[in-house]
Protein backbone atom coordinates (compact mmCIF):
# COMPACT_ATOMS: atom_id res chain seq x y z
CA UNK A 1 0.00 0.00 0.00
CA UNK A 2 2.77 2.14 1.25
CA UNK A 3 4.72 1.66 -1.90
CA UNK A 4 1.58 2.09 -4.39
CA UNK A 5 1.14 5.80 -2.90
CA UNK A 6 4.49 6.45 -3.39
CA UNK A 7 4.21 5.40 -6.92
CA UNK A 8 1.04 7.65 -7.41
CA UNK A 9 3.04 10.50 -5.64
CA UNK A 10 6.00 9.66 -8.04
CA UNK A 11 3.86 10.07 -11.02
CA UNK A 12 1.72 13.49 -9.89
CA UNK A 13 5.43 15.23 -8.96
CA UNK A 14 6.37 17.59 -11.48
CA UNK A 15 9.51 15.98 -13.83
CA UNK A 16 12.46 15.74 -12.02
CA UNK A 17 14.84 18.93 -11.66
CA UNK A 18 17.78 17.28 -13.71
CA UNK A 19 15.62 16.62 -16.66
CA UNK A 20 13.87 19.60 -16.52
CA UNK A 21 16.73 21.34 -16.53
CA UNK A 22 17.97 19.59 -19.40
CA UNK A 23 15.39 20.33 -21.21
CA UNK A 24 15.03 23.96 -20.42
CA UNK A 25 18.74 24.23 -21.41
CA UNK A 26 18.71 22.47 -24.58
CA UNK A 27 15.66 24.64 -25.71
CA UNK A 28 17.51 28.12 -24.46
CA UNK A 29 20.65 26.28 -26.29
CA UNK A 30 18.66 25.78 -29.20
CA UNK A 31 17.25 29.87 -28.82
CA UNK A 32 20.23 30.71 -28.73
CA UNK A 33 21.98 29.38 -31.55
CA UNK A 34 18.91 30.10 -33.80
CA UNK A 35 19.53 33.91 -33.08
CA UNK A 36 22.81 33.80 -33.33
CA UNK A 37 22.98 31.88 -36.93
CA UNK A 38 20.27 34.20 -37.92
CA UNK A 39 22.09 37.32 -36.80
CA UNK A 40 25.56 36.11 -38.85
CA UNK A 41 23.34 35.56 -41.90
CA UNK A 42 22.27 39.13 -41.48
CA UNK A 43 25.94 40.09 -40.99
CA UNK A 44 27.14 38.26 -43.73
CA UNK A 45 24.86 39.18 -46.10
CA UNK A 46 25.57 42.70 -45.75
CA UNK A 47 29.02 42.42 -45.69
CA UNK A 48 28.96 40.81 -49.07
CA UNK A 49 26.52 43.66 -50.34
CA UNK A 50 27.97 46.66 -48.53
CA UNK A 51 31.73 45.20 -49.68
CA UNK A 52 31.33 43.93 -52.83
CA UNK A 53 33.84 45.89 -54.03
CA UNK A 54 36.50 46.82 -51.45
CA UNK A 55 39.58 44.96 -51.62
CA UNK A 56 38.66 43.20 -55.00
CA UNK A 57 42.25 42.71 -55.62
CA UNK A 58 43.02 40.35 -52.64
CA UNK A 59 39.07 39.11 -51.55
CA UNK A 60 38.13 38.46 -55.69
CA UNK A 61 40.68 35.75 -56.36
CA UNK A 62 39.73 34.35 -52.48
CA UNK A 63 36.47 33.79 -54.08
CA UNK A 64 37.48 31.95 -56.93
CA UNK A 65 39.71 30.06 -55.32
CA UNK A 66 36.46 28.93 -52.76
CA UNK A 67 34.32 28.42 -56.06
CA UNK A 68 37.35 26.25 -57.41
CA UNK A 69 37.38 24.53 -54.08
CA UNK A 70 33.52 23.89 -53.53
CA UNK A 71 32.99 23.16 -57.18
CA UNK A 72 35.37 22.66 -59.78
CA UNK A 73 37.44 20.30 -57.33
CA UNK A 74 34.71 18.02 -56.44
CA UNK A 75 33.44 17.63 -60.16
CA UNK A 76 35.01 14.27 -60.86
CA UNK A 77 33.45 12.71 -57.88
CA UNK A 78 30.22 14.00 -58.70
CA UNK A 79 30.08 12.84 -61.91
CA UNK A 80 30.75 9.17 -60.56
CA UNK A 81 27.96 9.66 -58.28
CA UNK A 82 25.72 11.15 -61.09
CA UNK A 83 26.02 8.12 -62.69
CA UNK A 84 25.41 6.02 -59.66
CA UNK A 85 22.33 8.26 -58.86
CA UNK A 86 20.58 7.72 -62.65
CA UNK A 87 21.17 3.99 -61.92
CA UNK A 88 19.80 3.69 -58.81
CA UNK A 89 16.68 5.40 -59.55
CA UNK A 90 16.18 3.93 -63.33
CA UNK A 91 17.30 0.49 -61.88
CA UNK A 92 14.72 0.26 -59.19
CA UNK A 93 11.87 2.63 -61.43
CA UNK A 94 11.87 0.57 -64.45
CA UNK A 95 11.19 -2.99 -63.25
CA UNK A 96 8.24 -1.04 -61.87
CA UNK A 97 6.69 1.19 -64.24
CA UNK A 98 7.02 -1.76 -66.95
CA UNK A 99 5.06 -4.18 -65.16
CA UNK A 100 2.33 -1.34 -64.58
CA UNK A 101 2.59 -0.13 -67.78
CA UNK A 102 2.82 3.41 -67.46
CA UNK A 103 6.83 3.59 -68.79
CA UNK A 104 5.80 6.76 -70.07
CA UNK A 105 6.71 8.35 -66.67
CA UNK A 106 10.10 7.54 -66.29
CA UNK A 107 11.05 10.97 -67.31
CA UNK A 108 8.46 12.53 -64.83
CA UNK A 109 10.07 10.37 -62.12
CA UNK A 110 13.29 11.68 -63.21
CA UNK A 111 12.42 15.47 -62.87
CA UNK A 112 10.66 14.68 -59.64
CA UNK A 113 13.26 12.58 -57.88
CA UNK A 114 16.26 14.19 -59.42
CA UNK A 115 15.71 17.73 -60.49
CA UNK A 116 13.24 18.38 -57.74
CA UNK A 117 14.69 16.70 -54.58
CA UNK A 118 17.52 14.22 -54.73
CA UNK A 119 19.60 16.34 -56.71
CA UNK A 120 19.98 19.55 -54.59
CA UNK A 121 20.01 18.04 -51.08
CA UNK A 122 23.13 15.37 -52.30
CA UNK A 123 24.85 18.45 -53.82
CA UNK A 124 24.56 20.15 -50.38
CA UNK A 125 25.47 17.21 -48.72
CA UNK A 126 28.39 16.13 -49.87
CA UNK A 127 29.91 19.75 -50.27
CA UNK A 128 29.17 19.82 -46.78
CA UNK A 129 30.98 16.90 -46.24
CA UNK A 130 34.18 17.62 -48.33
CA UNK A 131 33.81 21.54 -48.28
CA UNK A 132 31.93 22.42 -45.26
CA UNK A 133 33.76 20.49 -42.59
CA UNK A 134 36.99 21.73 -44.01
CA UNK A 135 35.51 25.59 -43.06
CA UNK A 136 34.77 24.77 -39.87
CA UNK A 137 38.10 22.83 -38.65
CA UNK A 138 40.29 26.00 -40.98
CA UNK A 139 38.10 28.83 -39.21
CA UNK A 140 38.25 27.17 -35.66
CA UNK A 141 41.69 26.61 -35.67
CA UNK A 142 42.69 30.73 -36.98
CA UNK A 143 40.33 31.46 -34.14
CA UNK A 144 42.11 29.88 -31.69
CA UNK A 145 45.09 30.97 -32.75
CA UNK A 146 44.04 34.09 -32.78
CA UNK A 147 44.05 34.92 -36.65
CA UNK A 148 40.80 36.56 -36.11
CA UNK A 149 42.32 39.15 -33.51
CA UNK A 150 45.19 39.83 -35.91
CA UNK A 151 42.75 40.38 -38.39
CA UNK A 152 40.57 43.10 -36.20
CA UNK A 153 44.40 44.10 -35.32
CA UNK A 154 45.21 45.27 -39.03
CA UNK A 155 41.49 46.95 -39.86
CA UNK A 156 40.30 43.91 -41.65
CA UNK A 157 36.79 42.78 -41.09
CA UNK A 158 37.16 39.06 -40.61
CA UNK A 159 33.55 38.68 -42.12
CA UNK A 160 34.72 40.15 -45.16
CA UNK A 161 38.10 38.36 -45.50
CA UNK A 162 37.07 35.07 -44.07
CA UNK A 163 33.83 33.88 -44.56
CA UNK A 164 32.09 36.26 -47.58
CA UNK A 165 34.59 34.21 -49.96
CA UNK A 166 33.40 31.18 -48.75
CA UNK A 167 29.70 31.96 -48.82
CA UNK A 168 29.87 33.04 -52.70
CA UNK A 169 32.16 29.99 -53.42
CA UNK A 170 29.74 27.35 -51.54
CA UNK A 171 26.38 29.20 -53.36
CA UNK A 172 27.97 28.92 -56.39
CA UNK A 173 29.97 25.85 -55.76
CA UNK A 174 26.57 24.23 -54.86
CA UNK A 175 24.30 25.07 -57.73
CA UNK A 176 27.12 24.35 -60.58
CA UNK A 177 27.74 20.84 -58.65
CA UNK A 178 23.44 20.49 -59.13
CA UNK A 179 23.52 21.12 -62.33
CA UNK A 180 26.13 18.74 -63.55
CA UNK A 181 24.97 15.98 -61.21
CA UNK A 182 21.27 16.48 -62.47
CA UNK A 183 22.52 16.61 -66.30
CA UNK A 184 24.86 13.39 -65.43
CA UNK A 185 21.93 11.39 -63.33
CA UNK A 186 19.81 12.54 -66.52
CA UNK A 187 21.71 11.06 -69.23
CA UNK A 188 23.20 7.81 -67.07
CA UNK A 189 19.63 7.24 -66.07
CA UNK A 190 18.71 6.99 -69.86
CA UNK A 191 21.92 5.02 -70.31
CA UNK A 192 20.62 2.09 -67.45
CA UNK A 193 17.43 2.12 -68.85
CA UNK A 194 18.72 0.86 -72.53
CA UNK A 195 21.36 -1.22 -70.84
CA UNK A 196 17.47 -2.95 -69.48
CA UNK A 197 16.00 -3.22 -73.07
CA UNK A 198 13.96 -0.24 -71.59
CA UNK A 199 11.43 0.20 -75.15
CA UNK A 200 12.36 3.90 -75.15
CA UNK A 201 13.79 6.35 -77.20
CA UNK A 202 15.92 9.00 -76.42
CA UNK A 203 13.97 10.92 -78.28
CA UNK A 204 11.03 10.42 -76.25
CA UNK A 205 13.02 9.93 -73.16
CA UNK A 206 14.13 13.74 -73.39
CA UNK A 207 11.05 14.98 -74.39
CA UNK A 208 9.09 13.34 -71.38
CA UNK A 209 12.06 15.36 -69.23
CA UNK A 210 11.17 18.56 -71.11
CA UNK A 211 7.30 17.74 -70.81
CA UNK A 212 7.80 17.45 -66.99
CA UNK A 213 10.02 20.47 -66.48
CA UNK A 214 8.56 23.55 -66.15
CA UNK A 215 9.51 27.17 -65.62
CA UNK A 216 9.31 27.44 -61.72
CA UNK A 217 11.72 24.20 -61.83
CA UNK A 218 14.51 25.93 -62.94
CA UNK A 219 13.98 29.09 -61.16
CA UNK A 220 13.40 27.00 -57.85
CA UNK A 221 16.22 25.13 -58.88
CA UNK A 222 18.52 27.75 -58.75
CA UNK A 223 17.25 29.46 -55.04
CA UNK A 224 17.03 25.93 -53.59
CA UNK A 225 20.99 25.11 -54.45
CA UNK A 226 21.94 28.87 -53.62
CA UNK A 227 20.64 28.64 -49.92
CA UNK A 228 21.52 25.23 -49.49
CA UNK A 229 25.42 26.48 -50.48
CA UNK A 230 24.72 29.80 -48.30
CA UNK A 231 23.24 27.56 -45.36
CA UNK A 232 26.26 25.42 -45.45
CA UNK A 233 28.75 28.50 -45.63
CA UNK A 234 27.08 30.68 -42.88
CA UNK A 235 26.47 27.94 -40.76
CA UNK A 236 29.82 26.11 -40.56
CA UNK A 237 31.37 29.81 -40.91
CA UNK A 238 29.32 30.47 -37.80
CA UNK A 239 30.89 27.85 -35.87
CA UNK A 240 34.47 27.88 -36.80
CA UNK A 241 34.30 31.78 -36.65
CA UNK A 242 31.67 33.84 -34.70
CA UNK A 243 33.25 32.59 -30.94
CA UNK A 244 35.88 31.72 -29.05
CA UNK A 245 37.42 28.92 -29.54
CA UNK A 246 40.00 26.67 -28.07
CA UNK A 247 41.82 23.77 -29.83
CA UNK A 248 39.92 20.53 -28.38
CA UNK A 249 36.71 22.44 -29.13
CA UNK A 250 37.64 22.65 -32.84
CA UNK A 251 36.13 19.05 -33.47
CA UNK A 252 32.46 19.37 -31.40
CA UNK A 253 32.18 22.92 -33.12
CA UNK A 254 32.75 20.71 -36.58
CA UNK A 255 30.15 18.54 -35.25
CA UNK A 256 27.77 20.63 -34.44
CA UNK A 257 28.11 22.82 -37.10
CA UNK A 258 27.37 19.23 -39.51
CA UNK A 259 24.36 18.55 -37.38
CA UNK A 260 22.85 22.12 -37.62
CA UNK A 261 23.58 22.50 -41.42
CA UNK A 262 21.67 19.19 -41.77
CA UNK A 263 19.17 19.96 -39.98
CA UNK A 264 18.17 23.40 -41.52
CA UNK A 265 18.75 22.24 -44.92
CA UNK A 266 16.28 19.64 -43.99
CA UNK A 267 13.89 22.50 -43.12
CA UNK A 268 14.35 24.51 -46.03
CA UNK A 269 13.62 21.44 -48.45
CA UNK A 270 10.26 20.83 -46.41
CA UNK A 271 9.84 24.68 -47.39
CA UNK A 272 10.62 24.02 -51.00
CA UNK A 273 8.52 20.82 -51.41
CA UNK A 274 5.20 23.31 -49.89
CA UNK A 275 6.05 25.82 -52.55
CA UNK A 276 6.47 23.26 -55.36
CA UNK A 277 3.13 22.10 -54.08
CA UNK A 278 1.62 25.35 -54.49
CA UNK A 279 3.04 26.66 -57.64
CA UNK B 1 65.19 71.74 -19.98
CA UNK B 2 61.88 71.22 -18.10
CA UNK B 3 59.81 69.31 -20.12
CA UNK B 4 56.82 71.93 -21.11
CA UNK B 5 53.18 71.10 -19.79
CA UNK B 6 51.39 68.21 -20.65
CA UNK B 7 48.17 69.36 -22.82
CA UNK B 8 46.11 66.38 -22.34
CA UNK B 9 44.47 66.93 -26.03
CA UNK B 10 48.14 65.92 -27.42
CA UNK B 11 48.12 62.94 -25.97
CA UNK B 12 48.17 59.96 -28.37
CA UNK B 13 46.80 57.72 -25.39
CA UNK B 14 44.74 59.21 -22.88
CA UNK B 15 42.62 56.30 -20.22
CA UNK B 16 41.10 57.88 -17.56
CA UNK B 17 39.45 55.52 -14.95
CA UNK B 18 39.72 52.99 -17.73
CA UNK B 19 39.20 49.34 -16.26
CA UNK B 20 40.14 46.40 -19.26
CA UNK B 21 38.41 42.62 -19.39
CA UNK B 22 40.20 40.05 -20.12
CA UNK B 23 40.21 39.14 -23.94
CA UNK B 24 38.91 35.59 -23.33
CA UNK B 25 36.26 36.52 -20.77
CA UNK B 26 35.39 40.19 -21.30
CA UNK B 27 33.55 40.37 -18.26
CA UNK B 28 36.60 39.85 -16.27
CA UNK B 29 38.68 42.71 -15.16
CA UNK B 30 42.19 42.50 -15.10
CA UNK B 31 43.49 46.29 -15.00
CA UNK B 32 41.35 48.17 -13.17
CA UNK B 33 40.98 52.19 -12.55
CA UNK B 34 43.88 52.77 -15.53
CA UNK B 35 44.44 56.11 -15.66
CA UNK B 36 47.45 57.11 -18.47
CA UNK B 37 48.74 59.24 -20.30
CA UNK B 38 51.39 59.03 -23.62
CA UNK B 39 52.44 61.28 -25.57
CA UNK B 40 53.87 61.42 -29.07
CA UNK B 41 57.26 60.01 -29.12
CA UNK B 42 57.06 58.22 -25.97
CA UNK B 43 58.80 55.11 -25.08
CA UNK B 44 56.89 53.22 -22.66
CA UNK B 45 57.44 49.30 -21.34
CA UNK B 46 54.91 48.13 -18.85
CA UNK B 47 56.15 45.83 -16.90
CA UNK B 48 53.65 42.67 -15.01
CA UNK B 49 54.42 39.22 -14.10
CA UNK B 50 53.12 36.19 -16.52
CA UNK B 51 48.93 36.45 -16.13
CA UNK B 52 49.02 39.96 -14.65
CA UNK B 53 46.93 41.12 -17.70
CA UNK B 54 49.55 43.23 -19.45
CA UNK B 55 48.38 41.44 -22.85
CA UNK B 56 44.70 41.94 -22.30
CA UNK B 57 45.53 45.63 -21.38
CA UNK B 58 47.35 45.71 -24.86
CA UNK B 59 44.60 44.35 -26.46
CA UNK B 60 41.86 46.58 -25.20
CA UNK B 61 44.54 49.91 -25.79
CA UNK B 62 44.78 48.44 -29.39
CA UNK B 63 40.88 48.79 -29.96
CA UNK B 64 40.15 45.31 -29.88
CA UNK B 65 37.86 45.38 -27.44
CA UNK B 66 35.90 47.95 -25.46
CA UNK B 67 37.07 48.60 -21.70
CA UNK B 68 34.67 47.62 -19.18
CA UNK B 69 34.41 51.12 -17.59
CA UNK B 70 36.27 54.33 -17.86
CA UNK B 71 36.79 56.58 -20.90
CA UNK B 72 40.37 56.02 -23.73
CA UNK B 73 40.84 57.86 -26.49
CA UNK B 74 43.50 57.44 -29.51
CA UNK B 75 44.46 60.47 -31.26
CA UNK B 76 41.53 62.82 -29.81
CA UNK B 77 39.18 59.89 -30.68
CA UNK B 78 37.33 57.38 -28.54
CA UNK B 79 37.93 53.88 -28.81
CA UNK B 80 37.21 51.05 -29.85
CA UNK B 81 36.66 51.68 -33.38
CA UNK B 82 34.87 49.78 -35.50
CA UNK B 83 33.10 52.12 -38.18
CA UNK B 84 34.55 52.02 -41.48
CA UNK B 85 34.53 55.57 -41.34
CA UNK B 86 36.64 55.82 -38.84
CA UNK B 87 39.31 53.18 -40.19
CA UNK B 88 42.01 55.43 -41.61
CA UNK B 89 42.51 56.88 -37.96
CA UNK B 90 42.51 53.39 -36.37
CA UNK B 91 45.16 52.41 -38.33
CA UNK B 92 47.66 54.93 -37.20
CA UNK B 93 48.01 52.32 -34.58
CA UNK B 94 49.97 49.20 -35.09
CA UNK B 95 49.83 45.90 -32.89
CA UNK B 96 52.88 43.17 -32.64
CA UNK B 97 51.34 40.09 -31.20
CA UNK B 98 52.95 38.00 -28.62
CA UNK B 99 53.67 35.33 -31.03
CA UNK B 100 53.37 37.16 -34.30
CA UNK B 101 49.90 35.47 -34.90
CA UNK B 102 51.09 34.97 -38.29
CA UNK B 103 47.79 33.70 -41.18
CA UNK B 104 49.22 30.09 -41.44
CA UNK B 105 47.76 29.82 -44.66
CA UNK B 106 49.93 32.46 -46.38
CA UNK B 107 53.66 32.71 -46.60
CA UNK B 108 55.73 35.27 -44.59
CA UNK B 109 55.73 37.63 -47.65
CA UNK B 110 52.09 37.55 -48.16
CA UNK B 111 51.27 38.15 -44.16
CA UNK B 112 53.55 41.13 -44.54
CA UNK B 113 51.44 42.26 -47.95
CA UNK B 114 48.28 41.60 -46.85
CA UNK B 115 47.35 44.83 -44.81
CA UNK B 116 48.47 46.96 -47.68
CA UNK B 117 46.85 44.77 -50.35
CA UNK B 118 44.04 45.04 -48.36
CA UNK B 119 43.60 48.74 -47.35
CA UNK B 120 45.12 50.21 -51.02
CA UNK B 121 43.64 47.91 -53.39
CA UNK B 122 46.34 46.46 -54.77
CA UNK B 123 47.81 43.31 -56.36
CA UNK B 124 50.61 41.42 -54.93
CA UNK B 125 53.01 42.97 -57.71
CA UNK B 126 52.07 46.36 -56.41
CA UNK B 127 52.82 45.87 -53.00
CA UNK B 128 56.15 43.68 -53.47
CA UNK B 129 59.03 46.46 -53.36
CA UNK B 130 57.24 47.97 -49.82
CA UNK B 131 57.45 44.22 -48.86
CA UNK B 132 60.87 43.23 -50.30
CA UNK B 133 61.75 46.93 -48.50
CA UNK B 134 60.36 45.09 -45.22
CA UNK B 135 61.81 41.93 -45.34
CA UNK B 136 65.59 43.24 -46.09
CA UNK B 137 64.92 45.70 -42.76
CA UNK B 138 63.58 42.54 -40.85
CA UNK B 139 66.29 39.92 -41.80
CA UNK B 140 63.23 37.60 -43.40
CA UNK B 141 64.15 37.50 -47.07
CA UNK B 142 65.49 34.24 -47.07
CA UNK B 143 62.22 33.67 -45.26
CA UNK B 144 59.92 35.17 -47.54
CA UNK B 145 58.16 32.07 -49.16
CA UNK B 146 58.18 30.15 -46.25
CA UNK B 147 54.59 29.55 -44.28
CA UNK B 148 54.10 30.22 -40.22
CA UNK B 149 54.11 26.70 -39.50
CA UNK B 150 57.80 25.79 -40.54
CA UNK B 151 58.86 29.47 -38.55
CA UNK B 152 60.72 29.76 -35.39
CA UNK B 153 59.34 31.91 -32.84
CA UNK B 154 61.87 34.56 -33.27
CA UNK B 155 61.43 34.77 -37.05
CA UNK B 156 57.62 34.38 -36.37
CA UNK B 157 57.71 37.41 -34.56
CA UNK B 158 59.56 39.61 -36.43
CA UNK B 159 57.20 38.85 -39.43
CA UNK B 160 54.75 40.09 -36.92
CA UNK B 161 56.48 43.33 -36.41
CA UNK B 162 57.00 43.78 -40.00
CA UNK B 163 53.43 42.72 -41.13
CA UNK B 164 52.32 45.75 -38.43
CA UNK B 165 54.96 48.15 -39.75
CA UNK B 166 53.90 47.82 -43.67
CA UNK B 167 50.89 50.12 -43.16
CA UNK B 168 53.52 52.41 -41.11
CA UNK B 169 51.34 53.27 -37.77
CA UNK B 170 52.28 56.31 -35.78
CA UNK B 171 52.33 54.58 -33.14
CA UNK B 172 52.93 50.81 -32.04
CA UNK B 173 51.90 48.11 -29.31
CA UNK B 174 53.96 45.16 -28.64
CA UNK B 175 53.01 42.22 -26.71
CA UNK B 176 55.90 40.72 -24.93
CA UNK B 177 58.61 41.55 -28.09
CA UNK B 178 61.79 40.04 -26.03
CA UNK B 179 60.03 37.64 -24.36
CA UNK B 180 61.33 33.51 -24.98
CA UNK B 181 64.33 34.87 -27.10
CA UNK B 182 68.11 34.47 -27.13
CA UNK B 183 70.37 37.12 -26.19
CA UNK B 184 71.33 38.06 -29.76
CA UNK B 185 67.99 38.24 -30.57
CA UNK B 186 67.16 40.18 -27.75
CA UNK B 187 69.72 42.90 -28.76
CA UNK B 188 68.08 42.87 -32.62
CA UNK B 189 64.70 43.70 -31.03
CA UNK B 190 65.68 46.39 -28.72
CA UNK B 191 68.30 48.03 -31.54
CA UNK B 192 65.48 47.51 -33.94
CA UNK B 193 63.03 49.67 -31.43
CA UNK B 194 65.88 52.19 -30.53
CA UNK B 195 65.57 52.75 -35.11
CA UNK B 196 62.06 52.78 -34.91
CA UNK B 197 61.95 55.77 -31.99
CA UNK B 198 64.39 57.63 -33.36
CA UNK B 199 62.96 57.30 -36.72
CA UNK B 200 63.82 55.60 -39.77
CA UNK B 201 63.58 55.98 -43.50
CA UNK B 202 60.93 53.42 -44.36
CA UNK B 203 58.43 55.51 -41.95
CA UNK B 204 59.53 59.09 -43.98
CA UNK B 205 62.26 59.47 -40.45
CA UNK B 206 59.70 60.25 -38.13
CA UNK B 207 59.87 58.99 -34.47
CA UNK B 208 57.49 56.36 -33.12
CA UNK B 209 55.25 56.31 -30.50
CA UNK B 210 55.90 52.70 -28.91
CA UNK B 211 54.54 50.47 -26.01
CA UNK B 212 55.62 47.53 -25.28
CA UNK B 213 55.54 44.76 -22.50
CA UNK B 214 57.73 42.01 -20.28
CA UNK B 215 58.16 40.20 -17.88
CA UNK B 216 61.41 41.20 -17.12
CA UNK B 217 62.41 45.05 -17.23
CA UNK B 218 66.15 44.43 -17.08
CA UNK B 219 66.88 44.12 -20.54
CA UNK B 220 64.78 47.58 -21.22
CA UNK B 221 67.43 49.83 -19.63
CA UNK B 222 68.88 52.76 -21.52
CA UNK B 223 66.33 51.65 -23.81
CA UNK B 224 62.61 52.87 -23.15
CA UNK B 225 62.06 55.68 -21.78
CA UNK B 226 58.91 55.33 -19.50
CA UNK B 227 57.57 52.34 -17.16
CA UNK B 228 54.88 51.17 -15.57
CA UNK B 229 53.88 48.14 -13.68
CA UNK B 230 50.77 46.09 -13.52
CA UNK B 231 50.10 43.69 -10.06
CA UNK B 232 46.77 42.64 -8.54
CA UNK B 233 44.58 44.03 -11.23
CA UNK B 234 46.22 47.89 -10.71
CA UNK B 235 48.22 49.67 -13.14
CA UNK B 236 51.05 52.03 -11.96
CA UNK B 237 53.19 54.31 -13.00
CA UNK B 238 56.33 54.58 -12.17
CA UNK B 239 58.17 56.77 -14.35
CA UNK B 240 62.09 56.46 -15.85
CA UNK B 241 64.46 53.74 -15.00
CA UNK B 242 65.88 56.28 -12.08
CA UNK B 243 62.39 56.39 -10.14
CA UNK B 244 61.95 52.57 -10.95
CA UNK B 245 65.09 51.91 -8.88
CA UNK B 246 63.61 53.98 -6.21
CA UNK B 247 60.18 52.52 -6.38
CA UNK B 248 59.76 50.56 -2.85
CA UNK B 249 57.03 48.14 -4.95
CA UNK B 250 58.03 44.66 -4.12
CA UNK B 251 56.92 44.16 -8.10
CA UNK B 252 59.33 46.83 -9.27
CA UNK B 253 61.72 45.47 -7.60
CA UNK B 254 61.46 41.86 -9.17
CA UNK B 255 61.09 43.08 -12.70
CA UNK B 256 64.32 45.21 -12.88
CA UNK B 257 66.32 43.18 -9.72
CA UNK B 258 69.49 41.71 -11.02
CA UNK B 259 68.61 38.98 -8.71
CA UNK B 260 64.90 38.61 -9.59
CA UNK B 261 64.25 35.79 -12.24
CA UNK B 262 64.22 36.57 -15.88
CA UNK B 263 61.52 35.71 -18.38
Amino acid sequence: MAETAGVVRGLEAPLPRSLSHFLGHRLFNFLLTTRGLGAFALITLGVILKKWRVARRVVWPMMCREVARAGLRLLPMFLYLSVALGLVIIGQSVSWLTRVGAIEYLGAIMVLVVVRELGPLMAALLVLARVGTATVIELGTARAMGEVEALEALGIDPVHYLVAPRVIGMAVGVFSLTVYLILGALVSGYLWAFVQDVPLLPGDYFQQLAGALSWPDFVLLGLKTTAFGFIIAVVTCYHGLAQPLRLEEVSAATVRAVAQSVIVCALVDAGFIVVYLTV
Amino acid sequence: MAEPPFNPADAVILMKGVTAGALRQPARPVAVDVNWEVRAGDYWVIGGLQGAGKTDLLMMAAGLMPPLRGTYQFLGERMPIFEEGRLAHRLRLGLVFDTGQLFNHLTVAENIALPLRYHQNLSAGEAAAQVRELLEWCGLESRADTTPGTLGRNWAKRAGLARALVLKPEVLLLDAPISGLDLRQTHWWLDFLGQLHRGHPFLGGRPMTLVATASDLRPWKGRARQFAVLRDDRFVVLGDWAQLEAASRDLARELWAAEAGGD
